[in-house]
């Protein structure tokens, strides 16, 4: 018995319809219910990405010569310690949780977020940002794109993350994105993986099972870490229960930063990785 | 109230009030209060321990009373390391009392579990070796049933899925569940101590990744904290976004785990079409605030974003939308005999288990408990509107589901109701400074469940303690009860229809 305020509003078995007796109907709503759903599988890389909302946060711009010195606005309010000098202002995108709290702070316009969701790279180095044009992700080399380049078979580790990394990893695999399709899947295990993707800031409690994870995949092997966590540690950055993202522990071959990265931020970082995209 | 309990002190959710007014009580009157409150359909929202002089340690417990909306906290001052355990009498603190035993080695004298819950080393000084304290993660003596044709099953921390960590420990007789035992604490990452001396600039961010799938729910209840301690009142308009935020949240997850649950009986085209439904629902919160999460849209006094004419009509554009695509999804399920007969009888949960082990939020309305902190502690725009609870009576994975499939179509209703009456005002009121000395309680209904905040501050009106509570941590040992005596091929089945926090409890 289903109640609502009290009141039966349904829920017993004999409200719902005795498929055993009509199996033909039951058949007949699923063809019903998929016409209905339609084909709703994005066209991107083909087309261009997806529509992203105004009010998305993307890439970070810095404008070097507006920036007054001495001010310390900014650095101030980062709760990552993203944004620094040295002395010219850089921030490092594997800090960052795109909180633009440091651009609602600059009196200059000197940081600006963009609208760019691209923002994978190959290097850690590659994340400090002082108003050079990203250097987003090479392809791997031919041998290893003779690898990987048409089925690369991933690991998932999630080591203190927030569920919301996994969660919008785990949207790449809906038919909405249909992440199949570039011959990229996630596996159960880490015998079947090509490489780990790795996602939180490495708990104390889990950096022994993720080192097992990594032995236990088969080399050569990729490893990727997606989100600000996995980065740096992200703010979890300097706790003692976590290690500060897998950087330190891992030789680490694609960053995808973000709080948490956007579908289609990872899915950019993830073909420019395999050379679909450039 | 009666007996003792009327004499107490008693506060409506999200008030604050001053530690000093308080009664001191001795452990005995202490431990009484809380059986009498128990005795008498009160439920422990929380209880924590932190400490107040080089040696003594004060003790919190906060009692709920559903019926009367009523908070009660009560405390006592302890010099010693171990009191009489309450586990045994009552079952539902027993993950606070293993809580406060590995935090600060404060021993619950005959408690039938004593197991680390996160595995860290104490806090502060306990008067124990290094060698005594440090706990080795998941290493632990867990249960075991001896005898012939009996096995045991390991798995995790690392999952099969993409999901959180976590290790559980099966005793099988075949293929029957004996017992299940559910070891946590792979993702501890340590936030309550550094909550201590905020808020700042951290504070928030940290509230939004305690649980990164219940971002809404627990800044809510965090700004509602920083609200009773500043007196900043944020307006109608304000509290009307956070409530369309938080259903939005629900509707999302509980979205995503009907077709999660399809998938796990095989059931593939409910589970394609939520999937991609789940995506556009989170697409919605991110079309008010720009992520998807709904990172950065509360804050304390308010909400970030106001919502403009033209994207409330886009947001109603798209909520129709989305309700449409999942009245066809959702409806295969109820049609598709093989699908009810994988949710029916599967991992029931008695209404009496769930109320002593002081279960939360779906699961225990589909158990037939009527608990709802937005009818029961309505607080924000809950005070003001009503969305009627959903209850089920098998508390089996049927049960679970429907409930979930009721609460989105409530909550699809109540967003439509006011996105339609948004009221006028600011979005963001400017909070003041923390009043000092008090303590404060604040409830929110998060989509899996009861999320309970307390804060309390020092003379400096910084914290001197925060404790969360998610929902999680009541209802995991809900989920090894639910796996007494089934098939552990529907483990799966029935842990996603809990789909409980790893990190909304290992903090």
């Amino acid at each position: 018995m289903i109640c609502e305020r009290g009141l039966e509003v349904g829920g017993q078995r004999s409200d719902f319809e005795d498929s055993d007796k009509k199996g033909d109907e039951s058949m007949l709503d699923v063809l019903l219910a998929r016409i209905q759903q339609k084909h709703r599988t994005i066209s991107y890389p083909k087309a261009p990405a997806p529509k992203l909302p105004d009010r998305y946060v993307g890439l970070p711009v810095i404008r070097q010569e507006n920036c007054l010195p001495g001010c310390r606005l900014c650095t101030d309010v980062c709760p990552t310690h993203a944004i620094f000098r040295d002395p010219n202002l850089r921030l490092d995108l594997g800090r960052c949780i795109l909180c633009r709290k440091c651009e609602k702070s600059c009196l200059k316009g000197c940081i600006q977020f963009g609208s760019d969701y691209r923002m994978s790279v190959r290097r850690r180095e590659h994340l400090y940002m002082d108003g050079q044009a990203i250097q987003l992700a090479e392809s791997l080399d031919a041998a290893g794109k003779r690898l990987f380049g048409r089925s690369l078979k991933l690991r998932e580790v999630c080591a203190g993350g927030c569920n919301a990394c996994e969660a919008d990893i785990n949207v790449l695999g809906t038919v909405g994105w249909d992440l199949g399709r570039f011959g990229i899947q996630f596996v159960a295990s880490p015998r079947h993986a090509d490489g780990l993707l790795i996602t939180g800031p490495v708990t104390v409690n889990m950096k022994e099972a993720l080192l097992k994870t990594y032995a236990a995949t088969p080399s050569p092997k990729l490893v990727i870490v997606a989100g600000a966590c996995a980065i740096s540690g992200g703010i979890y950055a300097g706790h003692e229960m976590v290690c500060d993202g897998a950087t330190g522990l891992l030789p680490v071959d694609l960053f995808i930063p973000g709080c948490p990265p956007h579908p289609v931020t990872i899915l950019d970082g993830l073909l420019r990785l395999l050379g679909r995209i450039r | 109230m009666s007996d003792n309990l009327s004499n107490l002190f008693s506060m409506p959710n999200g008030h604050a009030v001053d530690i000093k007014s308080l009664d001191r009580l001795n452990i005995s009157q202490f431990q009484e209060t809380v059986m009498n409150g128990i005795g008498q359909g009160l439920r422990i929202s929380a209880m924590f321990a932190h400490p107040v002089s080089s040696d003594g340690l004060r003790i919190w417990a906060i009692l709920t009373h559903d019926r009367q909306s009523l908070v009660v906290p009560v405390y006592t001052d302890l010099k010693t390391r171990c009191y009489p355990s309450l586990t045994p009498q009552c079952p539902q603190v027993q993950g606070f009392e293993r809580e406060m035993f590995e935090q600060w080695a404060l021993r619950p004298e005959g408690h039938p579990w004593l197991k680390p819950l996160r595995f860290h080393d104490a806090y502060g000084n306990t008067g124990l070796s290094k060698s005594c304290q440090s706990p080795v993660m998941g290493v632990t003596d867990f249960f075991r049933v001896a005898g012939e044709d009996v096995h045991e099953v390991a798995v995790g921390p690392v999952h099969a899925g993409i999901i959180e960590p976590g290790h559980f420990r099966f005793q099988c007789h075949g293929e029957t569940v004996l017992h299940l035992e559910i070891a946590l604490g792979y993702q501890h990452r340590g936030v309550e101590r550094h909550l201590i001396g905020g808020p700042n600039s951290r504070t928030i961010h940290y509230m939004e990744t305690l649980a990164g799938d219940t971002t809404i729910g627990h800044a809510t209840s965090y700004c509602q904290a920083i609200e009773s301690l500043s007196g900043a009142r944020p307006s109608l308009r304000a509290l009307a976004l956070r409530g369309v935020a938080l259903e939005l949240e629900r509707i999302a997850n509980h979205v995503g785990d009907l077709g999660a649950l399809s998938g796990d009986v095989g059931f593939l085209p409910t589970m394609s079409y939520c999937g991609r439904i789940r995506g556009d629902v989170l697409n919605i919160s991110a079309l008010i605030c720009g992520n998807r999460f709904g990172r950065g849209l509360i804050c304390p006094g308010g909400v970030a974003f106001d919502m403009d004419g033209q994207r409330a009509s886009e947001l109603r554009r798209r909520l129709d939308d989305v309700e449409a695509d999942l009245n066809s999804a959702i409806d295969l399920l109820w049609k598709t005999s093989s699908v009810m007969a994988r949710f029916e009888g599967t991992g029931a949960l008695s209404r009496d288990l769930c109320d002593q082990s002081g279960l939360v939020g779906p699961v225990a309305r589909a158990s037939g408990i009527e608990r709802d902190i937005r009818q029961d502690f309505p607080l924000g725009i809950f005070q003001y509107t009503q969305i009627p609870i959903c209850t089920g009576d098998s508390g089996d994975v049927f049960a679970r589901a429907y409930v979930r499939w009721l609460e989105i179509q409530r909550s699809i209703m109540f967003i439509r109701e006011q996105i339609g009456t948004l009221p006028d005002g600011n979005s963001v009121q400017p909070a003041a400074d923390l009043l000092s000395d008090h303590l404060t309680v604040s409830l929110t209904e998060g989509w899996r469940g009861e999320i309970c905040h307390v804060a309390l501050t020092d003379d400096q009106g910084r914290f001197r303690h925060y404790k969360i509570v998610d929902p999680s941590f009541h209802n995991w040992i809900g989920l090894a009860m639910a796996l007494r005596g089934q098939q552990i091929s529907d483990f799966p089945l029935c842990n996603k229809s809990f789909n409980l926090s790893y990190c909304g409890h290992d903090l």
